[in-house]
């Protein structure tokens, strides 16, 4: 691809390809100008080639910030790699950015490494308009004066050779201009756009096509560097979808008929996609007109036989809880989904964090014990669906599925799954029900029962949401009460024995154990990595039943010098003048180890919205490992 | 095995006694209305011939909610408020089965008010029998928002400060409201008739039943239940005709066709005298769950079919 490119004469040095194993690209612009597109689509065509990908999606909190705004930054980070990558990776060595200010934005965030590569749009510096003509042009200066690598590329104007309207291509110019930095293979890239504007003319296509070679004829012609991150093609199929997509394929997968929800972000794309797909398939997504009716809808709906889902974000979660409640009270199955985001309150709501594991657990008055699972990655958020249903119908239990902001728009590729009928759930039974038997016969070892639907002759009964004996019949007296709580719980404990316990990243004993839940998996690990390879003996473990937790776990607690949770909640800082073993508060699940396996487990957490990236959680272990008491 | 025309005979054949839906035995007050409307509804299952099996009575919270209690059908007493949620799911779910719903005037219009209000766009097939007693019964009479200005209750001792709220005329004031009535628990006869009527509407079929309340208000009533000139019945010939008998004691009657939406809020406006009958009715409103189902057959093939249809369209070959 390169060779017929060393004759063009603007290029003064010859170009410079160097071989790397992983880069982390960021692509910024204002809203509606198409940097996220370009950003998935530079991932997927890395994806094609074989490189392990990683998309994050740069989010504004309004539909349409003010152009040129600091915080209105709206693009993608994509980090690719020649291995497997599983998060989104530390700060970025190249940056697009369609203006100065976005830029910007994630300058201050931190988000760029020194001497970060940009890329940067340069009609501002010529603008009219003499306040934006400055702004540029002091920005310009702050960002050489600080070492960063600018090169300016006149896109717009590049752009509008081609187009009438440049603003609508330059995204493409860009997509061209890194395929060619990164030695992407371009008839992927052509592949890609006709896939994007697949359902558009065949006119939109070509002058898309038009504009990504274009931006790879300039980077050839007037950039001196260039990258190659060499892959091996996978030899299965890959799907490539963020987690939310991955959610709501596994409701179609598991076979459950009803989605209820109510719009909250950053669950709702889970629900669009589904209303998209699912009724081609029989199902149906209802919007109910609150978080509390759309899960008493899903529990009606479960209780006639067959689970639902209701998928929600942690405002939504709290209004359900009374629902959650009533199912757990009356063992209706039903799987909820919570796509954490930033709280308390309205909190944060396109961030990312891990801080309603305890409302989760505890959560609802009394004692309603539930089933808690977190999704650890892309394709976890698919299987965890068809889980989630298998155990709510096979314990009659609440399930809750923990995902997060951060899961929500990622993109990783992984095996295409393949369709296996025990996904799917049974038919709803309607034989008659024996004479005598009890809607709530618990078994005494396991607390289960066989749950009547309706239409099955001589079930009927009337459930409720009140203390009740096996035949359903309302009871106030402490010895059927007691019997009800002993059997709800017991499930909890039946399921534990049937989870196997969880595999330690790692070697099985060392210094330090990092443990963690959910979306922080792939940071976590690949800290660990980096800390082995310099030697350190740290190892990880990650949960993704948080309740019941598995068999196995004190043992492996056990064999650490030290035990530390990562987690994306608040925790108090140890050196806060005020805080001291006597009133700080632990993370999530610190606190949880803590108190089920009486061994001492330290914390370290970041709620800054977004991801815990692993550079962050390597330099913490290592400042812990120099400590003296980490010493063998 | 029998054959499909034995099984249909013995459908036809089918005769249930009222004892076949009677469940436990009230534990309402002496004199509650509630007792009235439970009578109502048993006769009804009866006289439908609805599989006991197949039917299913779901309430909120409060004395009205404990109703599913007391039959032999299928049952779900849920969590205040919520009744009608958790009626929509089922009936989305399983449109094949008989929904009641069960509510009170603090259930429907206190704290499950929103629902009330979509559940009526929504127009599902359900039957909603509103037990409105105008006070809290469960926590001990408290104010609700149909008490009437000036009621005195544990919470408003010197009296309630709001004008009450009009189930009714709220009811007919949102979108796709499809059937409305009101019947009172003195008069069994018309209690049935209209009952029935809302059961055999095919979408949402809202029942407002004035009940007494002897333990909390035992004289709200009082004068309507001792005068019947202070009772206006509504008749027609797509509603409902009074019989000889009912005529001679009601004789405050009035034609009001059901189609007639403007004239049904005037009626509903109407609390002295009040009116018994149906005010609404719109056969011709879509069910929520006709336009949702799709009536394809959910089987693993089709799940099948269409989950890898998906998988293709996100794909990466190597």
């Amino acid at each position: 691809m390169n060779a017929a490119v060393e004759t063009m004469d603007v290029r003064t040095t010859p170009k410079q390809v160097a071989t790397l194993s992983e880069a982390v690209i960021e692509i910024m612009s204002d809203s509606g100008e198409g940097a996220q597109k370009c950003g998935q689509s530079f991932g997927s065509i890395a994806a094609r080639m074989g490189n392990g990908v990683w998309t994050v999606e740069i989010i504004p909190a309004e539909i349409q910030p003010p152009a040129r705004s600091i915080a209105g930054a709206s693009g993608n980070r994509i980090r690719i790699g020649s291995k497997r990558i599983t998060n989104g990776g530390d700060e970025a060595d190249l940056a697009v950015a369609f203006n100065e200010q976005v830029l910007l934005g994630r300058v201050n965030a931190g988000e760029l490494k020194p001497g970060c590569i940009v890329l940067l749009e340069s009609m501002w510096g010529a603008s009219a308009d003499p306040k934006i003509a400055l702004q540029y042009r002091e920005t310009l200066d702050r960002l050489l004066g600080e070492g960063y690598r600018v090169h300016e590329v006149p896109m717009e104007n590049e752009c509008r050779r081609l187009v009438s309207d440049p603003r609508k291509g330059k995204n493409m110019f860009v997509l061209g201009m890194l395929c060619n930095l990164y030695s992407l293979d371009m008839d992927l890239a052509r592949d890609q756009i006709a896939f994007i504007f697949g359902k558009k003319a065949e006119k939109v296509i070509k002058s898309n096509v038009a504009l990504l070679e274009a931006g790879h004829a300039w980077a050839e012609h007037n950039l001196d560097f260039g990258f190659r991150v060499p892959a091996v093609r996978a030899t299965e199929p890959q799907l490539v979808i963020n987690g939310n997509t991955a959610i709501a394929l596994g409701v179609l997968a598991s076979g459950m008929d009803i989605c209820a929800m109510y719009p909250i972000t950053p669950a709702t794309s889970a629900s669009h996609y589904l209303s998209d797909v699912f009724e081609r398939a029989g199902g149906i997504v209802h919007q109910a007109e609150d978080e509390i009716a759309a899960c008493a809808f899903a529990i009606g709906a479960s209780y006639t036989g067959k689970v639902a889902v209701t998928i929600t974000s942690g405002p939504g979660y709290s209004l359900k809880q009374e629902g959650i409640g009533l199912a757990v009270m009356a063992e209706i199955p039903l799987v909820v989904v919570n796509v954490q985001r930033g709280g308390p309150s309205t909190g944060q709501p396109t961030k990312a964090e891990q801080s309603d594991l305890l409302t989760t657990m505890f959560g609802s008055h009394g004692d309603a014990p539930k089933v808690v699972m977190a999704t650890s990655s892309i394709e976890d958020c698919f299987y965890s669906m068809i889980t989630a249903r298998r155990i709510a119908e096979t314990f009659n239990m609440v399930v809750v599925v923990l995902s997060d902001a951060s899961l929500a728009t990622a993109q990783q590729p992984f095996p295409r799954p393949r369709f296996s009928e025990d996904w799917v759930a049974p038919p709803i039974d309607q034989n008659p029900v024996p004479e005598g038997a009890k809607p709530y016969d618990w078994d005494p070892i396991t607390g289960l029962s066989r749950r009547f639907v309706p239409g099955q002759p001589n079930g009927m009964h009337t459930l409720t949401g009140l203390a009740h004996d096996r035949a359903s019949r309302v009871a106030y007296d402490g010895e059927t009460n007691e019997q009800g709580m002993h059997a709800r719980s017991l499930k909890l404990a039946a399921l534990q024995k049937m989870l196997m316990p969880p595999k330690v990243f790692g070697a099985e004993e060392g210094d330090l154990l990092v443990v963690g839940w959910g979306s922080t998996k792939g940071a976590i690990e690949e800290s660990v990595e980096r800390l082995r390879a310099e030697g350190h003996a740290v190892s990880a473990l990650h949960l993704q039943f948080l309740q019941p937790m598995p068999p196995g776990i004190k043992e492996i607690l056990q064999r650490f010098g030290q035990v530390i949770t990562v987690e994306g909640n608040w925790s108090d800082r140890p050196d806060d003048p005020l805080i001291d073993e006597s009133n700080r508060r632990y993370s999530a699940l610190a606190m949880l180890l803590r108190s089920r396996y009486l061994v001492d487990v330290d914390c370290w957490t970041e709620v800054r919205g977004r991801p815990i990236n692993p550079g962050s959680i390597c330099n913490e272990l290592r400042r812990r490992l120099a400590r003296e008491e980490f010493r063998r | 095995m029998s054959t499909a025309s034995a099984c249909l005979h013995h459908l036809f054949e089918e005769n249930r006694s009222l004892e076949e839906y009677q469940g436990g035995i009230p534990r309402w007050c002496k004199g509650c209305g509630d007792n009235a409307i439970l009578a109502a509804v048993q006769r009804l299952c009866r006289d439908e011939g609805l599989r006991p099996e197949k039917t299913v009575f779901v309430s909120g919270i409060g004395c009205s909610s404990r109703l599913p209690h007391y039959m032999r059908t299928y049952g779900f007493h849920g969590i205040h408020g919520r009744a009608l949620p958790i009626a929509e799911g089922i009936k989305l779910a399983r449109p094949d089965l008989h929904v009641f719903v069960n509510t009170g005037d603090g259930d429907c219009c206190s704290i499950g008010a929103a629902h009330w209000i979509h559940a009526i766009r929504y127009n599902m097939n359900l039957t909603v029998l509103l037990h409105d007693n105008h006070i809290y019964g469960l926590t001990k009479k408290q104010a609700s928002p149909t008490s009437p200005l000036g009621t005195k209750s544990n919470t408003t001792p010197r009296g309630s400060y709001l004008d009450a709220m009009s189930p009714l005329t709220v009811t007919l004031g949102v979108q796709n409201a499809s059937f409305v009535a009101q019947a009172v628990d003195w008069i069994p006869e018309s209690l049935f008739q209209i009952v029935t009527a809302a059961f055999r509407h095919r979408g949402f079929s809202f029942v407002r039943i004035l009940q007494r309340c002897p333990e909390f208000v035992g004289s709200m009533f009082e004068p309507w239940v001792h005068d019947p000139e202070r009772m206006l019945m509504l008749t027609h010939e797509d509603g409902i005709r009074l019989s000889p008998a009912l005529q001679k004691i009601y004789r405050n009657q009035v034609e009001h066709d059901p189609a007639n939406i403007h004239r049904a809020r005037e009626i509903a406006s109407s609390e002295d005298p009040i009116p018994v009958g149906i005010l609404y009715r719109n056969p011709a409103v879509p069910c929520y769950e006709d336009l949702r189902r799709s009536g394809m057959l959910r089987t693993t093939d089709t799940i099948r079919t269409s989950l890898e249809a998906e998988f293709d369209k996100f794909t990466v070959w190597p």
